[in-house]
């Protein structure tokens, strides 16, 4: 087994009076693939936006319970919010490249660490872009500016972004639903190569998707969990009828 | 069916007849001022001093004042603005608070720019001991300047898509670090559009300026670029009448025998310095927004 990386304990979170997460209690493990599934509105991306603490930004968020990052509650006052992001990076639905070129995206985040050393920043511009499987398209034109390359491809230099200030844990929100099929098979491949040395937690509506990438699986229903299983099981022998149903497509 | 086809029809005419008669108004104007002012602007008139008693002065003075007191207050508002419209833009909570500070700055942004120079004549010229100087005059501007520029660089930040502000915290920025080097930076071509529009307007102000930046434009020495001595073009402490000051001062009361052509010609370089304002703010603007979004050109 492998050891457990992240880990939510009994986390509520109310959006005003409306609970969002009702006493969520997760764990995922390093160099593994997670999938948060379920219907619009469920809590998923939302448990997601918990992990690195990016509900913060919303007004009128209260959560409780904790959640802990290797055995530190991320909740805690004296937590260092930018340091547990670059720990715990993100990439979002729409692909949101900064309006510079290729390079300066990538570098960015550490060239704000402080690093200067050119041939440093270089190695890990091309590492990161190799690692996010986009080098071989962008490796001639690194200086031309990020916007003007295709959805799946920002998609992927936003992954390279997120790669090169090293975080442990990448959290993606549907990366994919905003690409089309070819692309988004590319960020499914590289995602699985990615999970060699980072752990993965993704939300995705795409069924399909989670059955062929992912080693766990947890389906949310109504702000609860209703089942969390390795992905093979759940889609093969789910417990819960709603499980069930959902997967076969009876609602959602 | 029929009639209403023939409604549409004549309401098209109508805002046809419309924007044509703007635009007619605009041309004409353009061509009086220009045809009228032209033929006496020429290297002398641009370059040398004003003669209050004899024909045959200049500009000069009056044109170096007026982009000195341009840079100046623009340098003294930009700041300002800046920050106020991140503040406003990115930190402020909906609350009374920031109802009122809204409301405030389009109070402020709607007074005429009579009653911003007798304030600035009263506050800067009068209770500071600033006297008439460039530098009564470029704060008085910065007054005048301030509620618009924020105005309309809250209006760019606001333009920016919130995932970039996301992307950058998701990242493990800052709020602050992901404001100044991605916020700002990706709505910088709005922001120097807005700020050259406004550069424009400062060029082109008079009456904020009568009572505070003055109405004499000693002569200058354009050799002692040392801002301590009175004669220096870069002292604030200097009154400074500014071009279109100036306009109005000859209009008023000018007494050289040639004050006719003397004020056509300095509207007319009034005019044509706005107007290249404008078109200056559009093209950066474009270029900026091109190189940045790498949008293709159209």
């Amino acid at each position: 087994m492998a050891e457990v990386i992240i880990e939510s304990k009994q986390l509520d979170l109310f959006y005003g009076y409306f609970q969002a997460l009702k006493k969520i209690n997760l764990q995922f493990e390093t160099n593994q693939i997670a999938a948060l599934i379920g219907p619009s509105g469920c809590g998923k991306s939302t448990f997601l936006r918990c992990l690195n603490r990016m509900n913060d930004l919303v007004d009128g968020v209260k959560i409780d319970g904790e959640v802990l990052y290797e055995k530190q509650d991320i909740y805690a006052p004296n937590t260092n919010l930018v340091e547990l992001r670059k720990q715990i990076g993100m990439v979002f639905q729409q692909p949101n490249p900064f309006p510079f070129s290729v390079y300066d995206n990538v570098a960015f985040g550490l060239r704000l660490a402080g690093v200067k050393d050119k041939k440093l920043l270089d190695e890990k511009v091309e590492k990161s872009l190799r690692q996010a499987a986009v080098w071989e398209e962008v490796k001639d034109k690194l200086h031309t500016n990020a916007l003007s390359f295709s959805g799946g491809q920002q998609q992927r230099i936003c992954i390279a972004r997120v790669l090169a200030v090293s975080p442990k844990i990448i959290l993606l929100d549907e990366p994919t639903s905003a690409l089309d099929p070819i692309s988004s098979a590319k960020i499914e491949e590289t995602l699985i190569n990615l999970k060699k040395e980072y752990t993965i937690i993704m939300v995705t509506h795409n069924l399909a998707q989670a059955s062929r990438i992912s080693d766990k699986t947890v389906f949310f229903m109504d702000g609860q969990v209703v089942e969390a299983a390795a992905t093979k099981k759940m889609f093969l022998n789910p417990e819960k009828t709603a499980t069930a149903d959902y997967l076969a497509g009876k609602f959602g | 069916m029929i009639d209403n086809q023939r409604k549409n029809k004549i309401a098209l005419m109508m805002i046809h007849f419309i924007t044509l008669v703007v635009v007619l108004i605009l041309a004409l104007l353009l061509i009086d001022i220009f045809s009228r002012g032209l033929p006496y602007v020429n290297w002398h008139f641009l370059t040398g001093a004003s003669k209050p008693f004899q024909a045959g002065g200049g500009i000069g003075m009056q044109l170096f004042n007026s982009f000195y007191l341009l840079i100046l207050t623009m340098i003294i508002s930009f700041p300002i603005a800046l920050g106020a419209a991140i503040y406003l833009n990115q930190y402020a909570k909906q609350n009374w608070v920031t109802s009122v500070l809204r409301t405030s700055i389009e109070i402020l942004s709607s007074l005429p720019s009579v009653v911003v120079g007798l304030f600035g004549f009263l506050l800067f010229v009068i209770q500071f001991g600033y006297g008439f100087s460039i530098i009564s005059g470029a704060l008085t501007l910065t007054v005048f300047n301030l509620p618009l520029l924020t105005r309309s660089i809250e209006d760019s930040l606001a333009g920016v898509d919130k995932a970039q502000l996301q992307g950058g915290l998701g990242l493990g920025l800052s709020k602050f670090e992901t404001i100044i080097h991605i916020v700002v930076p990706a709505a910088l071509p709005n922001i120097i559009s807005g700020v050259i529009l406004s550069a424009g307007r400062i060029f082109g102000e008079a009456a904020a300026l009568i009572y505070t930046a003055g109405q004499s434009a000693p002569q200058l020495d354009f050799t002692d670029w040392n801002p301590f001595n009175a004669a220096s073009p870069l002292n604030p402490m200097r009154p400074a009448e500014t071009l279109a000051v100036h306009i109005w001062k000859i209009n008023s009361e000018g007494i050289m025998p040639d004050v006719t052509q003397q004020s056509a010609g300095a509207a007319a370089v009034l005019l044509l310095a706005i107007l290249l304002f404008n078109f200056l703010a559009r093209f950066i603007g474009r270029r900026l927004f091109m190189k940045m979004t790498s949008a293709k050109a159209k």
